[in-house]
């Protein structure tokens, strides 16, 4: 069993975005609760956590939509609290788009930069590069009630872009676009970050989502910041009982349970694909827990089947691929193993 | 509460159509009542038909003097009500604060107490702080009702509007000024025209509170009231009526087209 | 060229502006302080109708805990509730309670005729017809009240189309039985309270119209053909379901008709008798009698009333309706 440490904050790279202690309260509620963070220039960065959790909050501290009420915020060094959002060279976009319905596509796009003082042609022209930049070349005369959601996406993300954020900020982009449109987007997010080099925050509640893009991300819930880490790290080694259940799914082992079967002490997190089915009579493989039980339900979900089996005073929950030949049917009785390595110790909730 | 398959019933029909017929024929009677031969009383059939009575209307002075300043004082009313209209609707439409609803009320109260509650009440402040009555006391009285007409716009048109709207733009990079000029404003402008001509109609019409703030002035509505209690020439007051009425229509169309997105058929009301 | 000029590297010019023109450091503290935003914002129009409306109001109602001196004709400044005391002599009780009593009938008879149009209109017209039906009840409500009021005064003179139409069907005599009723009869149609009763409901119907086609429009249809459903024949559907959902537009539409009626001065003054009502009798007394604490006390008595109303008609959700 392994114990991950928390990826250090601090390497030679610079520093985006620095929250220390910050805290912003609505009333009785504490929507940001003492949050430490360091996001790096040029990563992918992901805030990801339940509704309600605290992320877009952070969010719009960093672009300056809300003032923190407590700590401190830096951007690529530099103090931001008491600073409004248009003197922050950080551009977002938003969850609904809010593109200007006055305004071509054009002029959206080129809006930054007319603010700025950029002559009429100069800012037409940066304006269509940032359009093909997000492949929209030709639509610079629509208006935005003529596109449809996908296209108004890729202008909100070239006005957002044009006028060469420090940070860009997205909160929840991908969220009202259908599933093909979004799978097709997070690919095309991904490559534009990696060739632009500028540093992107990513807010969002699904998961596989943050897992994908991410180069790093931090799990949110209630105003706190769960875990901080690369997605391997996140998924393999989820720190806390809410982090192993919020990122895919997980077996959380009690500590009675992780006593009686390994001698650990201690909460205990496994992923349901880490164990495998033994074949009667089967030898154990090296350094592998066995648990004997029973199936108690099967459930087929494409390329997968899970089961969920009785075993060690527990149920567990296991994941088998579809091409795995004669699946165990519900009643049967089965052994199930699996390495060492793969159970990691959580904070105790 | 659309009926998906039903017709109406006959009665039903029959009883919409009545009403809306009830509410019609009398602006009609004034249109057909213009052009009668007939000058002293208001007899029906009328005896004949002329045009003339446009062309006396057109050389009576007092018609022009009462018409100048109703324009004047409807058009210095309507900025002050677009002015104050808008800075208060920006206030309440999108902040919560302590006594939000109080101040809703306090704008809808010239309208909504009677007006000659609104007229007394100027007429006796007036009298006690001294101020003579003029065209600015007028002015004064018609402001102050005409703001919710504006208001009421302004704030519909605002909380439609998204209100990342603005934060967009200040994340862009403009601050507030140019926020307002390049977002907001443009975003507004139809409504505040809207709010702008319906109050202007409703300035050129009003009478009651009028009558108590005016002094020797007569706007038009006030020339017509004294021509009501004592007629002179009876067809030129149906002409003078035929057009307020012409004059009145315009605007409201003007408004009812430029609020239409968006608008469900429930309206407002004065 | 694209991509080079897109790309943001390490930090050349800062993450933030500093300095700016005067307009946009002003805009800085409106910004972040929106408290203060708010204030510049209400301050304009909460003291124009602070001092303007509400002082004047103040005034008023102040005066009306004045009296007048009888003989002298003076406004004797000192506070007493014998102007309030006036109000309950039977001349001035009189006029009250026919104030009261026309601004009753008429909410009554306006919403009955407001209802059908209503209800055609929230529940069949489509499209097209809508805005027309719209536009047909939103006209004659902006265009001017004085040239409506006084369109009756035509229709309802003796020689007038009113008096015509009943000549030419023959049923002058119908006309003459129903100017003779005590009370609400009179001379002739114009010099009537039935003249007078014809010419409010006129002028107030459309604000009884639209509340309540607003509120009939919320009906989801789905809830008629659930009672359908359930067994309800068409007027009983009516009754039982639509009915009391269409109430509060109703009851918003009668604030506004009682309302008007209760403080109008001029329709009575040109259709109907030489009784006064109240708005009348505020008129009068303010005027050359200079009697300002009794008109003043005269305001308040449909001021109260209207408390009351709205009380009441909050309770039953009529503000919902609005």
């Amino acid at each position: 069993m392994t114990e991950r440490k928390e990826a250090a904050g601090v390497t030679s790279e610079t520093v985006a975005v620095r929250f220390q202690r910050v805290a912003r309260h609505f009333g009785e509620v504490r929507a940001v609760d003492a949050v430490d963070l360091d996001i790096r220039a040029g990563e992918f960065f992901a805030m990801l956590g339940p509704s309600g959790s605290g992320k877009t909050t952070c969010l719009r501290l960093i672009a300056g939509f809300e003032q923190p009420d407590a700590g401190h915020i830096e951007i690529f060094g530099e103090t931001v609290e008491g600073v409004p959002a248009y003197r922050r060279n950080v551009n977002t976009v938003f969850q609904d788009y809010a593109l200007f319905p006055h305004m071509t596509v054009l002029d959206n796009v080129a809006y930054a930069l007319r603010i700025r003082g950029l002559g009429k042609a100069a800012r037409h022209d940066r304006a269509r590069q940032a359009l093909a930049l997000v492949r929209l070349e030709g639509y610079d005369d629509r208006r935005p009630v003529q596109l449809s959601g996908g296209q108004r996406q890729r202008v909100a993300l070239a006005r957002a872009l044009v006028g060469e954020p420090k940070v860009l900020l997205l909160d929840e982009p991908l969220g009202a676009l259908d599933l093909k449109l979004r799978e097709q987007m997070q690919v095309e997010l991904k490559e534009l970050q990696q060739r632009l080099g500028i540093t992107f925050v990513f807010v969002t509640h699904d998961q596989s989502e943050a897992l994908s893009m991410s180069d790093r991300l931090a799990v949110f819930n209630e105003g706190r910041i769960m875990q901080i880490g690369t997605p391997e790290e996140i998924y393999e080694a989820p720190r806390n009982r809410f982090v192993a259940g919020f990122v895919g799914s997980s077996n959380v082992l009690e500590p009675a349970v992780a006593e009686t079967l390994c001698g650990t002490r201690g909460l205990v997190s496994l992923r349901p694909e880490r164990i495998a089915l033994l074949a009667p009579g089967a030898a154990v493989p090296d350094d592998c827990i066995v648990a004997e039980g029973r199936v108690a339900s099967l459930q087929f979900h494409g390329a997968t089947r899970r089961l969920a089996v009785a075993a060690a005073g527990t149920t567990l929950l296991v994941m088998l691929s579809s091409a795995q030949a004669t699946p165990p049917r519900a009643g049967e009785a089965v052994r199930l193993a699996w390495p060492r390595a793969a159970m990691h110790a959580m904070d105790p909730s | 509460m659309r009926s998906r398959t039903q017709r109406a019933p006959l009665g039903l029909k029959l009883a919409a159509a009545a009403g809306l017929a009830f509410l019609h024929l009398p602006l009609l009677l004034i249109f057909l009542y213009a052009f009668t031969t007939e000058e002293k009383s208001y007899q029906f059939p009328p005896p004949g038909l002329t045009a003339k009575w446009f062309a006396v209307a057109w050389g009576r002075d007092d018609i022009w003097q009462a018409l100048s300043l109703s324009v004047q004082v409807a058009a210095i009313s309507t900025l002050i009500a677009m002015l104050l209209g808008t800075l208060a609707a920006g206030a309440v439409a999108r902040s919560r604060f302590f006594g939000r609803e109080t101040v809703s009320l306090l704008i809808i109260l010239p309208i909504a107490l009677p007006g000659i509650i609104t007229g007394i009440a100027l007429r006796s402040a007036f009298s006690l702080a001294e101020i003579p009555f003029s065209f600015w006391t007028i002015v004064l009285g018609h402001a102050t009702f005409c703001v919710v007409v504006v208001y009421n716009n302004a704030v519909a048109r605002l909380r439609r509007a998204s209100g990342s709207l603005i934060e967009a733009s200040m994340d862009l990079g403009a601050d507030g000024f140019q926020t307002f000029r390049l977002v907001i404003l443009p975003n507004m402008a139809t409504a505040l025209l809207a709010g702008g001509m319906l109050a202007f109609a409703l300035s050129f019409d009003e009478v009651i509170v009028t009558t108590f703030t005016a002094g020797q002035q007569s706007t038009l509505p006030i020339w017509m009231l004294t021509e009501l209690v004592r007629p002179r020439q009876r067809p030129v007051t149906n002409v003078v009526a035929v057009f307020v009425i012409a004059v009145t229509f315009i605007p409201i169309l003007a408004a009812y087209y430029l609020t239409r997105e968006g608008q469900h058929s429930g309206g407002e009301g004065k | 060229m694209a991509d080079a000029a897109l790309t943001a590297q390490a930090v050349e010019g800062g993450a933030v502006e500093r300095g700016g023109g005067p307009l946009r450091r002003l805009s800085d503290v409106l910004v972040t302080r929106p408290r203060l935003l708010l204030v510049i914002l209400l301050a304009p129009p909460l003291l124009w109708l602070g001092v303007v409306y509400l002082g004047s109001l103040f005034a008023l109602l102040l005066q009306s805990f004045f009296s007048i001196d009888e003989f002298s004709g003076l406004i004797q400044y000192e506070f007493t509730l014998k102007t309030y005391g006036e109000l309950l002599q039977p001349a001035n009780l009189d006029i009250i309670i026919r104030t009261v009593t026309m601004a009753a009938a008429v909410t009554l008879a306006s919403a009955a005729i407001a209802f059908p149009i209503a209800y055609y209109a929230a529940r069949y017209a489509r499209g097209r017809w809508k805005a027309l039906f719209y536009l047909a009840v939103m006209l004659p409500l902006w265009s001017s009240y004085l040239v409506r009021v006084y369109s009756w005064k035509l229709i309802l003179a003796k020689e007038g189309i009113l008096n015509w139409l009943f000549a030419e069907l023959h049923l002058t005599w119908l006309l003459d039985a129903v100017l003779a009723v005590p009370v609400i009869g009179g001379p002739s149609l114009s010099i009537s309270y039935i003249g007078t009763f014809l010419v409010f409901l006129y002028i107030w119907l459309p604000f009884m119209i639209l509340p309540i086609q607003a509120s009939l429009e919320r009906v989801p249809s789905s809830l008629i053909e659930a009672s359908g459903d359930l067994g309800a024949t068409p007027r009983q559907a009516f009754t039982t379901v639509i009915l009391p959902l269409a109430l509060p537009g109703i009851v918003a539409g009668s604030i506004f008709t009682f309302s008007l009626t209760l403080g109008d001065y001029i329709i009575p003054q040109i259709v109907g008798s030489s009784r006064l009502f109240i708005g009348q009798a505020v008129y009068t007394h303010q005027g050359t009698a200079g009697n300002i604490p009794l008109a003043a006390a005269f305001t308040v008595v449909p001021i109260v009333i209207m408390a009351f109303y709205l009380w009441g008609a909050r309770k039953l959700g009529a503000f919902n309706a609005l």
